[in-house]
């Protein structure tokens, strides 16, 4: 890797944004596309609406076609990947509970400690993730801040993480098993 | 339905102790970035338990429209655990920018 670490709380930010990791051949639009899109979109809508007359669907299909007609070449799910996805994140939800709940749980032990500021030690840790995509990324850092202990401070586009930990035992684990699990959930392993 | 309001309570209870320990732990951590660690996810455990509990209590007499209203309470929850840690990186990144040191052992508390 060779990468130059910079010292410091205090150092720039890495501002280049992340390199269009976007840019691949472009995907064709194809029908399947629109399909998907409308049918997650009315299934907020009849949850979020709650009637089922015919006047209220009638206004939810049309609403949600015309915004899955202008939005699908944003969101570009496929059947095929939002089903993989899914199969991938049911087994990791339990587990980033389970994480949750253990750190939570240690933080309000720290918490209410007579001799809290023994226990505790702040420290920034650093490493460089393996991940790469953009959504991978994301969702590591999401998770690090989502089990106490830890707060993402900063990632760049090429994986440098800078974490801040609460004390020895909560940095130490980083990046570890969770790391893994990112890789294997989104197919980067 | 007696073992339903033991679960509902048993969650509510177990929510509430998890935001106390929330506000006690930003009054007792010693500087910015510390507090943040109970101010930004301890009141996201201890209001998913919560709201899980509102959802089951609300499926007390079921009927699809209190279906519909538990999983609108569901979706609270998934924004809140979307929402809580980019926020929480938010405002990390904010001190940064301005340049506070973070406070490390043996230091006086701010």
């Amino acid at each position: 890797m060779g990468k130059q670490e910079e010292e410091g709380l205090g150092s720039k930010h890495n501002t280049s944004k992340a390199e269009n990791s976007d840019q691949g051949p472009r995907r064709r639009k194809n029908f399947g596309h629109y399909v998907v899109t409308f049918f997650i979109m009315f299934g907020v809508w009849v949850v979020l609406s709650g009637k089922f007359d015919p006047f209220h669907l009638s206004l939810g299909v049309i609403s949600c076609a015309i915004v899955a007609y202008l939005s699908a070449d944003l969101l570009r799910p496929s059947i095929r990947g939002l089903l993989i996805l899914l199969v991938r994140w049911i087994p990791y939800l339990p587990w980033l509970m389970k994480e949750i709940f253990k750190a939570n749980l240690h933080v309000t032990y720290l918490v209410f400690h007579p001799r809290m500021m023994d226990l505790i030690d702040p420290k920034i840790v650093k490493f460089q993730s393996k991940l790469e995509g953009d959504l991978a990324l994301v969702t590591f850092a999401n998770s690090i801040t989502l089990t106490p202990g830890t707060i993402t401070v900063n990632v760049s586009p090429d994986g440098d993480f800078k974490v801040h930990a609460i004390d020895k035992a909560s940095g130490e684990p980083l990046p570890g098993e969770m790391e893994a699990r990112i890789a294997r959930v989104l197919g980067e392993d | 339905m007696d073992i339903m309001n033991i679960i509902v309570c048993v969650l509510l209870f177990s929510g509430l102790f998890f935001l106390t320990g929330g506000a006690v732990g930003i009054l007792r951590f010693p500087d910015f970035y510390s507090r943040l660690h109970p101010a930004g996810k301890l009141d996201t455990l201890g209001s998913f338990l919560a709201m899980t509990a509102f959802a089951l209590f609300n499926l007390h007499h079921f009927s699809l429209g209190a279906l519909l209203t538990s999983l609108k309470i569901l979706l609270i929850v998934v924004f809140i655990f979307l929402a809580s840690p980019t926020a929480t990186h938010g405002i990390v990144d904010a001190g940064v920018r301005a340049g506070l040191a973070p406070w490390t052992k043996g230091e006086k508390r701010r």
